[in-house]
């Protein structure tokens, strides 16, 4: 008994202190409230988390902002939109941040979206593709740093244009992000090839493809080509069941986020060679931006970058420099210094445009290939988010005015 | 669809049924046997995937190295579960019924953080089988040789299960234990070594369920709650403990699956049908429609009450003084709290009542009903859906949040009518088939619901928009529903209830048509799970499809269990445990769900009578009075 009354002590007492302690006072401290999903997409997570310490220390070492030491408070979302505003509001009322970033599933970005446009909160999204984040339920507060859902599409549609195929399958995980990439691929590639034609398409519920129904079903259709937004597990099982059953054989295929290393390192020697895919080469890519990047985080981490690393680490030096163009923590100040902002990435010179909030971070663009037992983009070449997005007045016409 | 297409596509439903039914036939055999419902079953499916994946790589893709991972992989799982039950099961078994599940669902929590550590968050695609690495040309067509294999391994596992069961002692001693526990036990079986090797069994099938689908899919993360589900649908379809009805069901479900992948977009009178997208939820449709038509399920058939296995429920007394007393301060202390606390306190407090009402809801029916329901979240989010719906057709805020709970009320009326037909985990799992249903056509529905992305922009109305307001608006609506609804337990009603739960027969005799009160009860309990929904849906501001998930079923039977579930106070004190719980551990370790998990271990073995429970007996000790 002595052992449960002295848990139930424990637990009462702290409790109270939980309930009751305050803020903590910080002076001469920034603070950054960063939170994710970590749990729940551990695989994208790990090097995005890995990515932003890094540009923390590096912004640390050179002084901080301000004058000022910063600090990130990272929360767990537990993978809910409920739960991410509670915590949100947490780092806002409790730990007096200054400013609100991350997020990686759709409906999760767009709830805490919501939450910063009532709060007054300025918001960083790092790596929800949603198109509607920035446009038909875009707001004030809210900025999104990776290329979305739409733009990964149009790098890839002149690929596809350019082969002339007339028969299309498609395949996509069964929810937003598969839906808005297919109805995207559909619209622009009739656009530009007209005649067209999407004689199948198949949507497994996410994480739970049947591969070999799928890839039985599509050879019966006879497409010329085949156009896939499926990633992670799916992918790899839609691979798989693909080679065995010779699915790809004198198909092209169009895969947006397979050449991203968190889901083509898996694949090793299933690897299907000549997919075309969105993806990150981060061994091959030799600018001098990049480089430095590389060697800082195989020197802080000991691991190669994934993706998320380059997503973690810009979303942070996104704050940086909002904060330190505007010169302030004011939300007004760092919201009006982001519109506009230009800064360097891992990818090269990015900007947030001032219309619609979206950056201009690009994806690479290329095709995968078998080398030495894994997967690898060969042909590729940096698409500039800048130049895949829809016109001006387009973009005004989607987006609720402010 | 070409008759060779069909023709593929029944094959491709055949191999993907044999894992299915591998691992199902384990969960169905502990269930049969200890009448333990395994949360953790699926967690036992990973570790077997995971552990076939290393041994495979150890061995280095060798012929006898590959097949000899896969059954090491399952007998590695075997020995885990086995020192599972021995270790950890087997000191609940004398607890009040379901705390097994809550003690599984921890084991959930923790393995997954152990997978997350031991082999990293990558996901690991397994080599391709040697030997069957290639396909074979089947209706012109190439078919994977590994498909086939298991194709064979289904029927053939089929076949051994069968043999073990009819043809050997310690087969019918299992077969008498699903039969009847206490009468085998009677007969001098030793039940305590019985149990550990039917776990054993049942976990080596779930390991090697999982190891032999390294050549078809990934070890991730995400897998055990992925087959969890399919798998207690498989079980519950074919009859639980029927080990040839699991195969059936799983022949069944993995066919239709294909079938419809096959068919795929039909038009037909202008409207446009993908019966692939129908791949979401089909498996939950043919459980309801199997359960509407064959209350247990296809093979199985009605089973005898266990008996003594845990106390017998007292009856409830009618709350002291001293609780009133308590219970007032208690509200006291809630009403004058935002004198005194911060901000994000009063958010925090603001889930906890509607989490707090939630569980209560779900009380309701589990305690003084009697009727299990893995479903309740579909009755929270309905209302949550209902109340950001009619706000958003430009209805005053006040009035949505008034008229969503008669919504969900409607939704409990329409499927409780079907659930009050069934009982015990059958009625349990319809309850879940029809919040898996609703959760789909919310999750599908773009124009309407928002699809899988939910509705933003459902805040207060501005005389409420201050969380203090908000605060008391939630303590309002959610502490007067939790009062109403303990009010109810001790009307008429309640006792009629509580009559028909007891003993369906004497209550029937004397005159109370017991299945009509439950019906009522049932709906009671949806109205006040919607009224907690649109509390929560106004106090997030968002909604989306994740207030209907299994996840939110799961964690309301956590509050509840963790509360005690023969308290009327046990499903407060749960909620408020498990969600202040979830909050701070998160704050405090990467691998807060494992801390988590440990944490309700420690809870369920300490305190098997709950929270609420604990401080029960502690008081009838000390005033020899019972009576909270």
């Amino acid at each position: 008994m002595t052992a449960r009354r002295a848990f139930l002590l424990g637990t009462v007492a702290l409790a109270t202190t939980a309930l009751f302690s305050g803020p903590a006072a910080a002076q001469g401290t920034i603070k950054i409230g960063e939170m994710n999903s970590y749990k729940n997409f551990p695989a994208f997570l790990e090097p995005y988390k890995k990515g932003w310490e890094l540009a923390l220390d590096e912004i640390n070492k050179s002084g901080g902002l301000l004058g000022k030491k910063v600090e990130v408070i990272s929360r767990d979302d537990n993978g809910n939109p409920g739960d991410a505003v509670r915590v949100a509001e947490e780092l806002v009322s409790r730990e007096n941040v200054s400013l609100l970033m991350g997020s990686f599933a759709s409906h999760v970005g767009l709830a805490v979206s919501d939450f910063a446009k009532q709060r007054k909160m300025l918001y960083i999204a790092a790596e929800p593709l949603t198109d509607q984040i920035v446009w038909n339920k875009g707001n004030h507060y809210t900025f999104r740093l990776r290329p979305s859902t739409y733009m990964q599409v149009a790098m890839l549609v002149p690929e596809a244009a350019k082969l002339n195929k007339k028969r299309w399958a498609i395949v996509y995980p069964n929810y937003e992000y598969g839906q808005s990439a297919t109805a995207g691929f559909k619209k622009l590639l009739a656009a530009k090839q007209p005649g067209v034609e999407f004689i199948a398409e198949q949507a497994p519920a996410l994480g739970k493809i049947e591969a070999g129904a799928v890839v039985q079903a599509l050879i019966d259709a006879k497409p010329d080509a085949i156009f896939s937004s499926l990633f992670g597990g799916d992918l790899q099982k839609f691979v798989r069941e693909g080679n065995q059953r010779g699915l790809f054989k004198g198909r092209p295929v169009f895969n947006l986020l397979a050449g991203e290393p968190e889901y083509l390192d898996p694949l090793k020697d299933e690897t299907p060679a000549g997919w075309y895919v969105t993806g990150y080469p981060w061994d091959q890519i030799n600018t001098p931006e990049h480089k430095q990047f590389l060697a800082a985080y195989r020197a802080k981490w000991n691991d190669y970058p994934r993706l998320g690393s380059v997503v973690g680490y810009t979303t942070m030096m996104s704050a940086a420099a909002a904060i330190k163009k505007a010169g302030s923590t004011d939300t007004e100040k760092m919201i009006v210094a982001l519109k506009g902002l230009q800064m360097d990435s891992p990818l090269g010179k990015i900007t947030y445009r001032a219309i619609d909030h979206q950056s201009t971070m690009g994806a690479y663009v290329g095709r995968l290939a078998l080398k030495d037992g894994k997967g690898v983009m060969v042909d590729w070449h940096y698409a500039d988010g800048a130049n895949f997005l829809p016109s001006d007045a387009e973009v005004k016409a989607m987006r609720p005015a402010e | 669809m070409s008759l060779s297409a069909i023709f593929i596509q029944l094959l491709n439903g055949l191999a993907s049924a044999s894992s299915l039914f591998l691992v199902a036939a384990g969960l169905s055999l502990i269930f049969g046997v200890t009448r333990i419902v395994n949360f953790a079953h699926g967690s036992l499916y990973m570790l077997g995937i995971y552990t076939a994946y290393s041994l495979v790589q150890v061995f280095d893709g060798s012929v006898l190295g590959f097949w000899g991972g896969v059954l090491l992989a399952g007998l590695i799982v075997a020995v885990f579960g086995a020192l599972v039950e021995r270790l950890l099961l087997r000191r609940l078994y004398h607890a009040p019924e379901l705390l097994q599940l809550l003690a599984t669902f921890a084991l959930v929590l923790i393995i997954r953080d152990f997978v997350l550590w031991a082999w990293g968050p990558e996901d690991l695609l397994g080599p391709r089988a040697p030997g069957l690495r290639g396909a074979v040309a089947i209706a012109g067509r190439q078919f994977p040789e590994y498909d086939l294999f298991l194709i064979v391994l289904g029927p053939v596992v089929l076949g051994l299960l069968w043999l073990l069961l009819t043809r050997t002692r310690w087969g019918t001693l299992v077969r008498a234990a699903t039969e009847d526990r206490e009468m085998a036990g009677a007969l001098g079986v030793n039940q305590a070594w019985l149990f550990t090797s039917v776990f054993a069994l049942g976990s080596f099938l779930a390991g090697l369920g999982g190891a032999i689908q390294i050549p078809r899919e990934p070890a991730v993360l995400t897998m055990d709650l992925t087959i969890l589900s399919d798998v207690f649908v498989v079980v519950v379809v074919g009859g639980m403990g029927s080990i040839p009805g699991a195969f059936l069901a799983a022949v069944i479900i993995g066919v239709l699956k294909a079938m419809c992948i096959g068919i795929g977009n039909v038009s037909a009178f202008g409207i446009d049908f993908s019966f692939s997208k129908l791949t979401l939820v089909v498996e939950f449709i043919v459980m309801a429609v199997v359960l509407v038509i064959r209350p247990w399920g296809l093979f199985g058939r009605q089973q005898g009450i266990p008996r003594g296995a845990a106390a017998v429920e007292p009856p409830l007394y009618l709350p002291s003084p001293a609780l009133l007393k308590a219970l007032a301060f208690g509200l006291l202390v809630l009403l004058l709290l935002p004198l005194v606390s911060d901000r994000y306190t009063l958010v925090l407090l603001t889930d906890i009542l509607v989490f707090a009402l939630f569980a209560v809801s779900l009380h309701f029916i589990m305690g003084p009903a009697g009727m299990h329901s893995f479903g309740h979240a579909a009755y929270f989010g309905l209302g949550a859906y209902a109340a950001a719906l009619l706000f958003k057709q430009a209805l005053p805020m006040e009035l949505a949040l008034a008229l969503a709970p008669f919504a969900a009320g409607l939704g409990a009326l329409a499927f409780g009518w079907f659930c009050v037909r069934l009982s015990g985990v059958y009625l349990a799992m319809l309850t879940l088939a029809f919040a898996q249903i609703a959760w789909s056509v919310v999750y599908q529905w773009d124009a309407f619901t928002g699809g899988s992305n939910g509705l933003v922009g459902v805040w207060p109305a501005q005389w409420l928009a201050s969380k203090t307001t908000f605060y008391y608006l939630a303590l309002a609506l959610c502490a007067g529903g939790t009062l109403i609804l303990w009010r109810i337990v001790y009307s008429p009603f309640g006792y009629a209830l509580r009559a028909g739960r007891d003993s369906p027969l004497r209550a029937d005799a004397i005159g109370i048509d017991v299945r009509r009160q439950q019906w009522l009860g049932f709906a009671l309990a949806g109205v006040f799970a919607g009224l907690a929904g649109a509390v929560y849906a106004f106090s997030k501001g968002s909604i989306s499809p994740d207030t209907l998930s299994i996840t939110r079923s799961v964690d309301g039977l956590v509050m509840v269990l963790m509360g005690g579930i023969q308290t009327l106070t046990g499903a407060v004190a749960g909620a408020a445990a498990f969600t202040w719980l979830q909050d701070t551990i998160s704050r405090q370790t990467e691998f807060w769900r494992a801390l988590l998990g440990g944490i309700i271990l420690f809870l369920v073995l300490a305190f098997p009578q709950g929270i609420a429970g604990f401080i029960r007996e502690r008081w009838e000790a000390r005033s020899g009075r019972s009576d909270l």
